[in-house]
């Protein structure tokens, strides 16, 4: 697996240093006004930084700066809540702030539900090591032992004499650690936590009920022009050949039309069309005439990229073969006395953030900084270097909140045309894109096709399994180097596969990995919400009720029965402690919870299903039952309630945990019944709310949500409750009517036509 | 020129008629509470009241606000403590944040016509404001204790 969690702690170490004469002056952060990037930039007055992660001001106030972007998750608070715990201040006295992307923060990217998990011991054990570091310099003031000194609210105590985290700043501290020192930190025993884990109110809260939170679509500069870019008729390989911009001279305020020169090739065929107002642009772009000569894919349909990808799972030489332990399945199979097999299939699936994507960029004194909101700086930053012609030293990202992430936003590729433009302009350019325009432009959840197969002894028991999934690969198409490779020496995309590698006792076992090269080229392939387990849990889920029925068990009592933790499946490190019985005790939750097995009026039934989250080397364990109903005239599916239980380990924030799960099981909903869209000569057919019907208020079902309680390493929240809820559905659907739907987003007429033909895999 | 009254004050605008009132909001205003989603008045994030009813702003055109009273997220309330913001305050809604300032303007204009709202009515009214993060829970639960506490 990808080296995940290792996040450089600092270049230069730990060191705390710093003195009076360096605090006198101290820059006090507002309040939240992190919010404001714009303003929040000016760090010119003297600071001390105690580490790289935070600084104390000689008021006690402590500043943390935080790497992770806010899109929702309330990052800022659960990584500061960490730090100041282990480092004892008062939660009044914390303030957060949102960084740009200077190279010393290292490693940014927001994704994968990884943020507190990653955070989590960097953030603990750099706030430990400035407690330790305070205590001493307080003892010294006091002339007490350190050792018979205690910190509490930011404040040292020692026999009856105490001394505050400000005094002790105010007179100037020296005390360094090397990383090595740190990482081997220790940090406080659970029992003695103040924060983690106890109700607080998020930081970014407020300012998002009196509509004062400043998105990048909301960042402004002096003397900026508007722009609305015209999208070619193809994601790739289109060139814009000529503009006619006649009938556009007509509309006040329009300046001019820019065919862009990008020679990191992120956005061929762009034209670029400007204008002193956004309304201005749009109605000029509307009169903009362009020809291009189109993309190779501009004729090309969903079917025909679903096609492409039964063709590569038919061909047993293609793709990239998992590490499962090894295992012979060809053997498992032959030797088997019965066999199962089923293909599920997934649409299109746009993120449909509610900000549009947007940029503004503008060049200050020689770099040029892009405003935006970003979950990837890391990856976009060398992009739009080769794309300017730049040195990546001269190029600067400002990250704003973003109205959604989802994903989206890992690829920065919007950040590139607003950039061009005001390089080629020599203005600054703010670039927003229409909501049509956005849904062209996405990067979406590629469809998938899966087979799946299992072979059985004569008495039921399982002894052999192959998951075979084609999709669109996000990371080889934009990070090719995050791809480990398989046993056959083939390189996967982690992130598209992750789910099919799971934690059942399944005898021999094939995990095949397969990159549709028709959707990769069609589109550029997104990270969506959870990714590949969107797909693969959909799948795996539904095949293990179609298993359960083979052999006549209940689906909860056969999944228990392969969760038992033996082997690669025990869990061997400090995230994975306890491995699949984790697993099954969520599912032994679940159905205690939702009354599993207890009678419901006809029409009516539960279905249930399990995740291991994002990825195995950080699993969340997630258990779902749906309660639904069918009516059988319509085939229309009500979902009536969802229970869901999470082992996430450690929990942080109970509240943001609790509305991060609420939006993962209702996306899980909505991806099941409600939205997705297809490809139709080389776009998407679906580009706004009039065809594309995401969930709404009056589709939201009861929800009941739980987690277990636990002192074990914090673990992602952000992904997992959203893989469960499709095959809880689709398996209630198959209670209910003995009907199998083997395709997501579930129509009325899949229903009726499973229902018409019970038994079907 | 379009003279309305924005928030309490008279404000006139040099803007095309056919310019929505969206835009002139965000950017010859500066009210940025004001949120741009779809553009076609099906996801709500624009909602504002006009002449207290709720609108959406990216679909009105400024040729049809002359002379009416327009309020934003920003003038709802002068110490941003409308009893449906205090209610979304403690019940922690925002996720993102994007949707919300229509989802409350919205809110607040159905408590004003349903002030004891059935959640058929919640429903029928909040329909029309999508919110991506799915913290529609949260917004149910929300206006209901907003609507007990304006009805005490």
């Amino acid at each position: 697996m990808t080296k995940l969690n290792a996040i450089p702690l600092s270049r230069r170490g730990f060191l705390i240093t710093g003195g009076a004469t360096g605090l006198v002056c101290g820059f006090l952060t507002p309040a939240l006004a992190a919010w404001d990037p714009m303003g929040a930039v000016t760090p010119t007055a003297p600071s001390f930084d105690p580490t790289l992660w935070y600084s104390i001001d000689a008021t006690g106030m402590v500043t943390v700066n935080i790497i992770r972007a806010e899109m929702g998750q309330h990052v800022g608070t659960a990584i500061a809540r960490i730090l100041a715990d282990e480092l004892e201040v008062d939660w009044a006295q914390v303030r957060i702030t949102h960084v740009d992307t200077d190279p010393k923060w290292g490693l940014m990217v927001t994704g994968g539900s990884w943020s507190v998990w990653q955070s989590f011991p960097v953030y603990a054990q750099a706030g430990a090591a400035g407690r330790i570091a305070l205590i001493e310099a307080g003892a010294a003031m006091m002339g007490v032992a350190s050792a018979d000194c205690t910190a509490r609210a930011g404040v040292v105590s020692g026999g009856d004499r105490s001394v505050s985290y400000a005094e002790i700043v105010a007179k100037g501290v020296t005390r360094s650690f090397n990383a090595d020192e740190l990482a081997a930190m220790p940090i406080k025993p659970v029992s003695e936590r103040r924060l983690i884990g106890k109700p607080v109110t998020a930081l970014d809260v407020a300012g998002k009920i009196d509509g004062s939170v400043i998105y990048g679509i909301d960042a402004k500069v002096e003397g900026m022009v508007y722009a609305r870019p015209l999208l070619p008729p193809t994601r790739n390989g289109s060139v814009a050949l000529s503009v006619d911009d006649a009938a556009a001279k007509g509309v006040k305020g329009y300046l001019s039309s820019l065919i862009l020169d990008d020679p990191s090739g992120t956005v061929p065929g762009w034209v670029m069309v400007m204008a002193e107002s956004y309304p201005a642009a749009i109605k000029a772009s509307n009169l903009v005439k362009v020809t291009w000569a189109p993309g190779p894919t501009a004729a090309v349909d969903e079917a025909q990229i679903q096609d492409r990808a039964r063709a590569l799972i038919a061909d047993p030489a293609a793709g990239a073969l998992l590490d499962t332990g090894g295992g012979d399945t060809d053997a498992a199979f032959a030797a088997a006395a019965s066999r199962i097999e089923a293909t599920y299939t997934t649409a299109t699936v746009l993120h449909f953030q509610l900000e549009p994507v947007n940029a503004l960029a503008v060049e200050v004194d020689g770099v040029m900084e892009v405003h935006t909101g970003n979950q990837w700086q890391s990856l976009i930053l060398p992009q739009l270097a080769m794309a300017l012609g730049r040195d990546e030293s001269t190029v600067l990202m400002r990250t704003y909140p973003m109205g959604g992430g989802f994903g989206r936003r890992l690829n920065g590729d919007y950040a590139i045309p607003a950039a061009l433009a005001a390089q080629a302009l020599g203005r600054p350019v703010k670039m927003i894109l229409t909501r049509a325009d956005d849904a062209r432009f996405d990067s979406v959840r590629s469809p998938s096709v899966q087979t799946l197969r299992m072979a059985f002894d004569a008495a039921g028991a399982v002894t052999g399994m192959e998951h075979h999934a084609a999709a669109g690969w996000p990371t080889q198409v934009m990070a090719a180097f995050f791809m480990p490779k398989g046993t056959n020496g083939e390189p996967y995309d982690p992130f598209a596969i992750s789910g099919a590698d799971h934690w059942y006792e399944v005898g021999a076992q094939k995990v095949r990995a397969l990159s549709n090269d028709l959707a990769n080229a069609t589109f550029r392939p997104g990270w969506l919400r959870s990714v590949g387990p969107g797909w693969t849990n959909w799948a795996l889920e539904s095949f293990m009720d179609t298993a359960a029925a083979h052999v006549g068990a209940d689906p909860l009592a056969f999944r228990l029965g392969l969760l038992t933790g033996a082997g690669r499946n025990a869990g061997v490190t400090v995230n994975d402690k306890g491995g699949a019985l984790r697993q099954a005790n969520v599912l032994r939750l679940v159905a205690e919870r939702a009354g599993w097995g207890t009678p419901l009026p006809a029409g009516s039934a539960r279905g249930i299903a399990t995740s291991f989250g994002q990825e195995r080397g950080m699993p969340t364990w997630v258990a779902c039952v749906a309660e639904v109903t069918v009516d059988p005239a319509t085939g229309i599916v009500t979902v009536q309630k969802l229970t869901i239980v999470t082992d996430a380990g450690t929990i942080i924030d109970p509240d943001s945990a609790r509305a991060q799960t609420e939006g993962a099981m209702l996306w899980g909903l909505s991806m099941a019944l409600y939205e997705g869209t297809e490809f139709a000569a080389g776009q998407v057919r679906d580009t706004n709310l009039n065809t594309y019907t995401p969930l709404r208020i009056g589709d939201v079902p009861l929800l009941d949500i739980s987690f277990v309680d636990s002192a074990e390493v914090p673990v992602g929240l952000g992904e997992p409750a959203t893989t469960v809820v499709a095959p809880a559905i689709g398996n209630a659907i198959f209670a209910a009517t003995g009907g199998r739907v083997t395709h997501i987003p579930i129509t009325p007429q899949a229903v009726l036509a499973a229902a018409a033909a019970p038994g079907a895999p | 020129m379009t003279t309305f009254t924005l928030n309490g004050r008279s404000v006139t605008v040099d803007a095309e008629p056919d310019t929505p009132l969206l835009w002139v909001l965000r950017d010859d205003q500066g009210l940025t509470g004001t949120k741009f989603g779809c553009g076609v008045g099906m996801c709500g994030a624009c909602t504002v009241h006009i002449d207290g009813r709720a609108a959406r702003s990216c679909i009105t055109l400024m040729g049809d606000v002359a002379g009416a009273r327009v309020t934003t997220i920003e003038g709802l309330d002068p110490g941003h403590a409308h009893p449906v913001q205090k209610a979304w305050a403690a019940l922690q809604v925002p996720q993102c944040g994007y949707c919300q300032s229509g989802q409350i303007m919205q809110a607040v204009a159905l408590i004003g016509h349903f002030p004891q709202p059935s959640d058929a009515d919640i429903d029928a009214v909040m329909a029309g404001n999508l919110c991506r993060c799915m913290t529609y829970a949260r917004i149910r639960a929300a206006i209901k204790d907003a609507a007990l506490e304006m009805g005490a």
